[in-house]
């Protein structure tokens, strides 16, 4: 049971890393990245492989991001000109590409055999440890992802990038580097789901293809969602919300006679793209709702007026 | 010669494509949003059909309309329900957010269709039939018959936007939704048509697909991306740029297999997008625009 509840806590801290991508790219940036799973994946495969070649495992990690953040900038620039449907659509092939090169270049990937035995950070020394060792380097790394991005979005990096978000026109007249605040934002989104993918394969041991499917991009736009999409902190109560509902629903099989299993899951999938659907309809904003960033005190007097240089 | 045969083998997977395309661009044309459950309500289509065809023993013509009506329905319905909400909600980026619940909504169908009739293959048990030679060149008589009657569908989709009123209608609700409302055309009842005729193309599609090949759930999100590719190679905007897209990418899907191994044809796919966006953002053959900001 505890290793069961371990194993859950480390997957739902690699979804809060992925979340918190979405929340920097979309909710932050206005750029909604469809193709987060193939980023993942991407992250997943050049970790496994550079581990794979010899080198150290945090040097994977850092390879991972690196490769996805500069991916996920050009796809960005690729599309500089054209309207934000156009960065969706190709970021959704882009995930479709990338399962179809994982799953046919064997010479790289091993096709749909996967890569097996992707070495664990420390395993051997920490033995019967391990599991919880992951699980706190997991949430060491969605905490230190937390207080960063925290940062980075009260500095004027971040109200430049939601100035961007809210009205690019007004943006650029007011001087913002527009692409650049829209690339680096997508480019930061885009390492996070790196990272994750990493830490997934590194965690699991194990990736193929069929791990890095469309569902689990809909799966982190409704943890993304549910919390409040432009919240870190929802990010992270959406990736537990998912969890839950994710391993709720696994039981359902015992309780709901006469299901098979086929249809027990995809009864699961449908709940889950349905409650996306009602949760955008319902609260886009999420359990933790928008937060208007303020300037800065000093442009409140004590009584509460605003300073004006007439006052 | 074995250019030809990649040629006609292009075109008629590009046939079978231009049906769910036409139908993406006419919905993004009137709507303004790209609604990826085609995907799915070709898969619904494909079943409808072939439910009819072997649980019902309906004549062919018959299949055909059941294929047409039944995703048709579904899809305006579907939109209702779900993404009329999302459009009343109104926000800067509606577009996207309508995009974001399509796909939602693409594996709902999905999995309904899987609750439903299982994740097997189903076929529509008709008797085999020998390829046509000709020319030294070999097609099988459904694909032919498929390639027909996509074109001719096509061509009275053509007829149907420049000669009715409807059709003329939501040329201009495409064109200018407000202008259009001033003239009198509601643009939600139009909506609300360029869904059910896009939907039931789709599902024409995918019943064509199904009769040719199988059909299991995930038929129609399996092409999403080379639907994809036709409508953008055509210019989203363009109906005839949908045909003519979705019969080049047969093309250059089929000719890539001259130089890629067989699975990668959705890749060619997904490099034409890229190159199209690159070179010539508005499509091959687009008229109106919309595509720049």
């Amino acid at each position: 049971m505890i290793a069961y509840l371990t194993f859950i806590a480390t997957v739902t801290g690699i979804y809060a890393i992925l979340a918190m991508g979405l929340v920097v790219s979309w909710g932050q940036g206005g750029m909604v990245n469809l193709g987060i799973v193939g980023f993942f994946g991407l992250g997943a495969y050049a970790s496994a492989i550079l581990v794979g070649t010899g080198a150290p495992i945090g040097l994977g990690w850092l390879f991972a991001m690196l490769v996805a953040g500069l991916v996920g900038v050009a796809f960005c620039l690729l599309t500089r000109t054209l309207r934000g449907d156009y960065l969706a659509i190709v970021t959704l092939g882009f995930a479709e590409a990338m399962r179809l090169v994982e799953m046919n270049e064997r010479w790289l990937t091993n096709g749909s055999d996967g890569i097996s035995g992707i070495p664990a950070p420390l395993k051997a020394e920490l033995g019967t440890a391990y599991p919880w060792f992951f699980l706190v380097l997991i949430w060491v790394i969605v905490g230190i992802a937390f207080v960063v991005l925290r940062r980075v979005f009260a500095s004027p990096f971040g109200r430049a990038l939601r100035a961007v978000r809210d009205d690019e026109q007004v943006a650029g007249v007011a001087g913002k580097s527009v692409l650049r605040l829209k690339y680096q934002a997508f480019g930061i989104g885009a390492a996070l789901a790196g990272l994750a993918g990493a830490a997934y394969a590194h965690f699991i041991s194990f990736i193929a293809p069929d791990n890095f499917a469309l569902q689990l991009t809909i799966l982190i736009f409704l943890a993304a969602t549910a919390g409040g999409h432009t919240r870190l902190a929802g990010a992270i109560a959406g990736s537990f919300l998912v969890m839950a509902i994710l391993e709720g629903t696994r039981f359902l099989a015992g309780t709901v006679p006469g299901l098979t299993a086929v249809q027990v899951a995809s009864l699961r999938e449908l709940a889950i793209a349905a409650m996306l659907i009602v949760i955008l309809q319902l609260r886009p904003e999420g359990l933790f709702g928008t937060v208007n960033q303020k300037t800065g005190t000093d442009n409140v007097q004590a009584d509460g007026k605003p300073r004006l240089a007439t006052n | 010669m074995e250019i030809v045969q990649y040629v006609l083998n292009g075109l008629v997977l590009g046939a079978l494509i231009a049906l769910p395309a036409l139908g993406l661009t006419l919905i993004f044309s009137v709507q303004g949003f790209v609604n990826f459950s085609v995907a799915a309500q070709m898969s619904v289509g494909a079943y409808a059909g072939w439910y009819a065809a072997t649980s019902l023993g309906f004549p062919f013509p018959a299949v055909l309309a059941t294929a047409f009506l039944v995703p048709g329905l579904l899809g305006v319905a579907a939109d209702r329900i779900a993404l009329d909400p999302i459009r009343r909600n109104g926000g800067g980026n509606v577009a996207l957010m309508l995009a974001v619940t399509s796909i939602a909504l693409n594996l709902v169908l999905e999995n309904g269709l899987r609750f439903i009739f299982g994740s097997d293959l189903n076929s529509f048990d008709l008797p085999l039939e020998r390829d046509i030679r000709f020319l030294g060149l070999s097609v099988g008589p459904q694909q032919l018959r498929n390639l027909a009657i996509a074109l001719s569908i096509a061509a009275a989709l053509a007829a149907f936007f420049s000669l009715t009123r409807w059709g003329k209608a939501m040329r201009a609700v495409a064109d200018n939704a407000d202008l259009a409302r001033l003239k009198g055309i509601s643009p939600k009842k139009l909506a609300a048509v360029a869904t059910f005729i896009g939907m039931g193309l789709a599902g024409i599609g995918g019943a064509l697909l199904a009769i040719d090949t199988s059909v299991d759930p995930s038929t129609g999100t399996r092409l999403i991306l080379i639907i994809f590719a036709a409508s953008v190679l055509g210019g989203l905007t363009s109906l005839p740029g949908a045909v003519l897209g979705a019969l080049l990418i047969g093309v250059l899907g089929e000719a890539a297999l001259v130089v890629m191994p067989p699975v990668y044809q959705s890749l060619t796919a997904f490099l034409a997008i890229l190159l199209i966006l690159l070179i010539r953002p508005n499509g091959l053959f687009a008229g109106v625009g919309g595509v720049r900001r």
